[in-house]
């Protein structure tokens, strides 16, 4: 999982949970700190990370659900997202993906053959992580209970680098983004119902560790480690401006984004750093680590950059900067992600 | 340069080097100003370029902007909102809207809450959609709430001649569409006696790109010769945005007030006349249609004609639709940052009871509008 | 303004209602009911906005605007350059004036 707490904005609890409260922005944040922080309180649940460090820092580990419709989507289905969800968010503290469970609740009806395809996805990556299932469930709903498929898993890693966080920035820290972003959001759009976009977009939708593996063989020592899912790469930078104290200070024209991507953002008027992208990850390093991190990170992804350094100009606040000279923050985005018209 | 490429018509007008080579030539021009000027971008669209791409940092202190009304959502006044709300809410009833209505707040929420709630609504990206949806759902009646300025309304009528053509049996329309040159007008020269619109501080408009496309620069035609204020009809990309602030400047400076196309590769004087002929065909003005925050505006709002009353929402559920208007809130100011004679923080409500989580007027609902802008940018515009 | 985005026709339905537009890479159908019969031809540039074709892009007039910019360009370039030679020339530390 993937929070934050405290954002310092007062918002008042609504009545029922609408589908803002999932969209892992602000609304989300709100959701998790007034219901389950609240009678969970725990100095391991505060800390916020990607997965919880247990064990005395020896361990990682996390849960996630997944609900993404459509099921198969360009490059991936909802099986490859569940085992690169979890063990990515694994990947994120510096562990190594070990032990898995997996969960599912499966709509009465839903075709064997479909089932049996998504389970073979999520077999190919685990290989790639090197990790297993351990341990299920199961569960069948009458027609009509949920659409489809949900699944749940969760996952136990042995953490490699220790220290990595999301308060750990400093002045003069770099951010780096390993590849092209909001490429899984933008794929989900284009492939909804209703806008169909003809593209050749596929998800970025993939298993991170093995370049987290990569990065600490080097001796890179990784400060700040998140992957951009729900809020995109404007999540993350939010996030860890107010976990430090810091401002992050980004390059506008350096934030990598593809040719298509930035089609689809034109189309429906979003911008491509609030999209939620599944195998594409942020780092911050130190200053003199920079140059050999981006070398490293482009052996996979030619287009994996540096955009942005850390400051002390707005505290807490995502400054973006312009080739021309002017600056505006770049807010957390709030509410469901919609094609507008003004 | 001899061919034309599509990447030409987006890189080209957002060409950092430009943007920087206006700015200084508006600085140069700006010197010789007698005093300083106030322009006001009509359309949210302007707004949200200008804020984006941090247009105001690039100009003198002389040459100002005066945030307009925003986007055709955020000026509904709060009971058309609770319509498409009660109407959501209705038995057996699909109502199909654009993303834009999601998070406006009406007296019981917004459509994100009645959804929340179990009713049915769907944000499409295309009217047309409304078609299919009305086909796969033959049981169910489809509501298009529609909403837009002159640029969204000839898709509207689109609709209405398709559904009427191909007779399906199970689309009905709530018209929301509103117009630009009528609220220009109540901004400078108010129907309201009761308005202090005389101590406006609007000095030119830089005029909406697409609505334009669709009406033609004849539409502002009045404002150079009957109310001395230059137009300048500017695209929307920020190189766009800044000639078009160059041209109005020039035309101080030169002495001239006259209605000028910076937006010359899409925009002419006619307009799409075909566009406009369909929405004469199925709409008709409202004589008066209430904004938020600046009361009731005449001739800025459109409606369905008498004779497809049958498609005519309004109409239909009329026995359940509330017809009181809802006064705003009556510390809300926006009708004088509108006009440029009170500024965002000299409201008594402003960041207080209204910000944009909870927000009052029009310029806090509009997530680019004046308010709303300033609480997010504040310390850095 | 209203959210419409410059696009390039790659084809057109045989009745004319429709055409397909791509934007950058990504392709959609849009409606061409507000457009007169026979006006928008393949490789025509246009704008999109909800799914319809607003209107043609006059070619000409964008090249115009393009080559205004160039020209400012060039305009300012020349400026600096004449600039950055005056305050050489004006240096106290150089030993000999430019010619």
């Amino acid at each position: 999982m993937q929070h934050t707490i405290n954002m310092g904005t007062y918002y008042k609890m609504t009545k029922t949970i609408t589908i803002a409260h999932g969209n892992g922005g602000e609304e989300n944040n709100e959701l998790i700190k007034k219901i389950f922080y609240k009678n969970f309180e725990n100095e391991i649940l505060a800390k916020s990370e990607d997965a919880a460090v247990i064990e005395d820092g020896r361990l990682a580990f996390t849960t996630d659900s997944f609900t993404v419709s459509p099921l198969f989507f360009p490059g991936g289905d909802i099986g490859k997202l569940a085992v690169c969800g979890t063990c990515n968010d694994l990947a994120m503290m510096g562990a190594k993906p070990k032990y898995m469970t997996c969960s599912v609740i499966i709509e009465e009806g839903f075709a064997t053959r479909e089932l049996e395809k998504i389970v073979k996805s999520m077999k190919k990556e685990l290989e790639i992580n090197g990790a297993i299932v351990v341990s299920g469930d199961t569960k069948v709903v009458p027609k009509g209970s949920i659409d489809k498929l949900f699944i749940n898993t969760t996952g136990i890693g042995e953490i490699q680098q220790k220290g990595i966080s999301a308060s750990a920035l400093q002045e003069g820290m770099s951010v780096l983004v390993s590849r092209d972003v909001g490429t899984h959001g933008a794929t989900i759009f284009a492939a909804r119902e209703g806008i169909e976009l003809d593209t050749s977009l596929q998800t970025d939708c993939a298993s991170l560790y093995p370049q987290i593996e990569k990065l600490i063989n080097a001796g890179i020592k990784i400060v700040a480690l998140r992957d951009a899912t729900r809020g995109g790469v404007s999540a993350v930078l939010n996030e860890w401006a107010k976990s430090s104290d810091v401002c992050i200070e980004v390059q506008e024209e350096s934030i990598p984004v593809s040719q298509e991507v930035r089609g689809i953002c034109e189309m429906l008027g979003f911008e491509a750093v609030d999209l939620a992208n599944e195998g594409t990850f942020v780092l911050a390093v130190n200053k003199e680590d920079e140059q050999s991190a981006l070398t490293l990170l482009q052996e996979t992804h030619k287009t994996a950059t540096v955009i942005a350094t850390v400051t002390k100009e707005h505290i807490a606040k995502v400054l973006l900067n312009s080739s021309w000279g002017t600056k505006r923050f770049l807010d957390l985005p709030t509410g469901e992600l919609l094609p507008r018209i003004c | 340069m001899v061919e034309l490429e599509l990447k030409n018509l987006y890189d080209d007008f957002r060409d950092g080097e430009t943007i920087k080579a206006y700015a200084k030539i508006i600085a140069e021009d700006a010197a010789k100003l007698e005093k300083p000027i106030n322009i006001m971008e009509v359309c949210g669209g302007h707004t949200h370029t200008i804020m984006k791409f941090g247009l105001p940092q690039l100009l003198p202190a002389n040459v100002n902007f005066i945030h307009g009304p925003g986007c055709p959502v955020c000026i509904m006044p709060k009971e058309r909102i609770d319509h498409a709300y009660v109407l959501a809410m209705q038995e057996g009833v699909i109502l199909v809207t654009l993303g834009d209505m999601i998070k406006v707040p009406g007296s019981n929420g917004s459509l994100q809450d009645a959804r929340a709630k179990g009713a049915d609504v769907r944000f499409v990206y295309s009217p047309m959609e409304c078609i299919k949806i009305a086909e796969e759902n033959t049981d169910k009646k489809v509501i298009f709430f529609a909403i837009g300025f002159e640029t969204t309304t000839p898709m509207t009528a689109v609709l209405v001649e398709q559904v009427i053509k191909q007779k399906i049996p199970n689309v009905f329309f709530h018209i929301n569409h509103v117009t630009v040159p009528e609220v220009m007008v109540e901004l400078i020269d108010s129907r309201d006696v009761h308005v202090d619109s005389y101590n406006n501080e609007i000095d030119a408009f830089l005029g909406p790109s697409h609505v334009s496309v669709i009406s033609g620069s004849k539409i502002y035609d009045k404002f150079p010769k009957d109310y001395g204020r230059p137009v300048v009809v500017t695209g929307f990309e920020p190189v766009d945005a800044m000639q078009g602030i160059s041209m109005i400047v020039k035309q101080f400076v030169e002495k001239r007030c006259e209605l000028e196309i910076q937006y010359k590769r899409v925009v002419n004087h006619d307009g799409n006349l075909k566009a406009q002929e369909l929405i004469g065909k199925y709409f008709e003005k409202m004589s008066l249609f209430r904004w938020r925050g600046l009361g009731n505006v005449p001739n800025s709002g459109l409606k369905l004609r008498q004779e497809f009353a049958e498609y005519d929402a309004e109409v239909l559920y009329k026995s359940v639709l509330p017809i009181a208007e809802i006064e705003d809130h009556k510390l809300c100011i926006c009708g004088d940052i509108l006009r440029g004679m009170a500024k965002p923080q000299e409201c008594t409500i402003f960041g207080t009871a209204c910000k944009p989580t909870t927000p009052i007027g029009s310029c806090m609902v509009s997530s680019e509008g004046a308010c709303a802008a300033y609480y997010k940018y504040g310390n850095l515009l | 303004m209203c959210l419409s985005i410059p696009s390039k026709v790659v084809k057109i339905s045989e009745d004319e209602t429709m055409c397909t537009v791509d934007t950058m890479g990504v392709q959609r159908d849009a409606n061409l009911m507000m457009m007169e019969n026979d006006d928008v031809k393949i490789g025509d540039y246009v704008l999109l906005h909800i799914g319809f074709v607003m209107n043609k892009i006059d070619e000409e007039e964008a090249i115009a605007s393009i080559e205004t910019y160039k020209e400012i360009l060039e305009h300012m370039n020349e400026q600096d350059r004449q600039a950055a030679i005056l305050e050489d020339d004006e240096c106290p530390n150089r030993e000999t004036k430019a010619p």
